[in-house]
């Protein structure tokens, strides 16, 4: 096989003017959390929302809630991304379309928006099942106290209910993460994008696509010891969690 | 607001779905065949008693999961015409088409995901039918191909359905390597006739309509087949 490894192309300057190819990649990391950080926020938001309403006692809210969480289910993450950058400014009213055609990170904004609406529907899920995974007899203490439905929600079964689902929460912000990468089809220039341009312009396709790799496993390390001492800290006395052995 | 033109999906009717989601649906069926066959093999790798088998398929699966999809489209799509020269000793990189190639990256992606399925259902089956079987004089194999791989492969049918609609979405992504798929197919309409508005609804509601019916089914399904214990 004859392929000119160069492992000291990451200190050489790069095309795009921002240093060297070591400074391009970081830029893209940077991109790369701060689309996924502020998405996630947003698909906390409202997936707890939505989430909460798959559980409540009124059949039409839980029906419309329903309907989010399939609707954003069933259509590829490729597909929506180009929903809201392509099609989205067109089907408003002209005024707003060409303000949003001329936004400054108009790929940024659209990738946000679409990956928290795309995440949250999955957030919603596990919001539900936490709930759901609380014994009933919980909401019913609740009421029997004389606390309102808001109430019992709000002081007993949304503070368990968060604590429970964090594990499952953690793969989908490492996934929230991961599935930024689909943003580059509408040109932001995150991780994966960069490595992408590096190979271009470089054509040392292993050592970018490799440093990429340990850059995003890198992450993941972070993030999942991050959730850990997250989940060590909220535990809820008496519930089996990882790493407390169930005392 | 703009005018629609729907005639465009009646014009490119033909060659959305003939080229593009033939190309998408025989690629998902394929994936989620080898994907399955050799996700039941990595997943029997990581439960494997052997500590240097059980690491490689660990590492491999854990892998996988940590890159985002389009990275790992990227690799392959690099990484395959030099594993194939390797393989048959020749120079230069081996041409693979798009298909082929495609086609081995989801296979090898989606079975880190398919083998942790398995794996789940393989540990759902009790350690007293593995007993059971070595009892009545069965080998390894025989223990695993007749007792406990049938019945971990019935209670993830389910899982299994709802991976592959995952995998159907997922391949859209082949869009990067500009393989016209489904969404490649209608994007490429929709940038020589402008219409991008109508392409773009169009396809997502398709994509809507087949996920969500597949998706009711799969429900169905798992109340069908679930053993009552």
């Amino acid at each position: 096989m004859n392929y000119n490894w160069n492992w000291g192309i990451f200190w050489e300057r790069s095309p795009d003017a921002i240093g060297t190819y070591m400074d391009t990649l970081l830029a893209g990391l940077y991109w790369t959390l701060a689309t996924a950080l502020i998405a996630w926020v947003m698909a906390l938001i409202l997936g707890a929302i939505i989430g909460t309403i798959r559980t409540m006692p009124h059949k039409w809210a839980v029906r419309l809630a329903n309907g989010y969480v399939e609707l954003f289910r069933n259509i590829p993450l490729l597909v929506q991304m180009f929903l809201w950058f392509f099609v989205m400014p067109e089907l408003v009213p002209t005024a707003i379309g060409d303000w949003l055609k001329q936004l400054p990170n108009a790929p940024f904004v659209t990738a946000v928006i679409c990956l928290g609406f795309f995440t949250s529907s999955r957030v919603a899920v596990q919001v539900s099942a936490g709930i759901n995974a609380l014994p009933r007899g919980q909401k019913m203490a609740g009421t029997a106290l004389g606390l309102t439905l808001p109430q019992t929600y709000r002081y007993v079964l949304l503070p368990m209910a968060f604590r429970i689902v964090i594990p499952p929460l953690t793969s989908e912000f490492l996934n929230i993460i991961k599935n930024s990468a689909v943003a580059l089809t509408i040109g932001l220039m995150e991780l994966t994008a960069r490595a992408r341009s590096m190979q271009e312009f470089s054509f040392q396709v292993f050592e970018a696509f490799t440093a990429a790799t340990i850059i995003y496993i890198l992450v993941n390390i972070v993030v999942v010891n991050l959730m850990r001492f997250i989940e060590k800290k909220v535990a809820v006395p008496g519930y089996i969690t990882s790493g407390t052995g169930g005392k | 607001m703009i005018n629609f033109d729907f005639d465009v999906i009646e014009r490119s009717w033909v060659y959305l779905f003939q080229t593009g989601m033939a190309f998408t649906l025989e690629l998902t069926g394929l994936a989620m065949v080898g994907g399955i066959v050799i996700g039941t093999l990595l997943a029997m790798m990581r439960l494997s008693s052997n500590k240097l088998i059980s690491t490689v398929a660990t590492t491999y699966v854990n892998l996988i999961r940590s890159v985002p999809l389009v990275l790992v489209i990227f690799w392959f799509y690099f990484l395959v015409p030099y594993i194939g020269a390797w393989i048959i000793g020749a120079n230069e990189p081996i041409k693979v088409g798009a298909f082929t190639s495609s086609l081995i990256t989801f296979i090898l992606f989606e079975a880190a995901y398919y083998c942790e399925i398995m794996r789940a259902g393989i540990q759902s089956i009790p350690r007293g039918q593995v007993w059971a079987g070595q009892a009545l004089g069965m080998n390894y194999w025989q223990t695993m191909g007749n007792i406990v791989l049938p019945q971990a492969f019935r209670n993830m049918i389910p899982v299994l359905l709802t991976q592959t609609i995952v995998l159907f979405q997922d391949v859209s992504l082949v869009y990067v390597l500009s393989i016209t798929d489904f969404v490649g197919a209608a994007s490429k309409v929709a940038q020589r006739d402008g219409r991008l508005v109508e392409m773009y609804l169009f396809v997502a509601v398709v994509y809507f309509v087949l996920c969500f019916s597949l998706s009711l089914l799969v429900k169905r399904l798992q109340q069908k087949v679930a053993i009552i214990r």
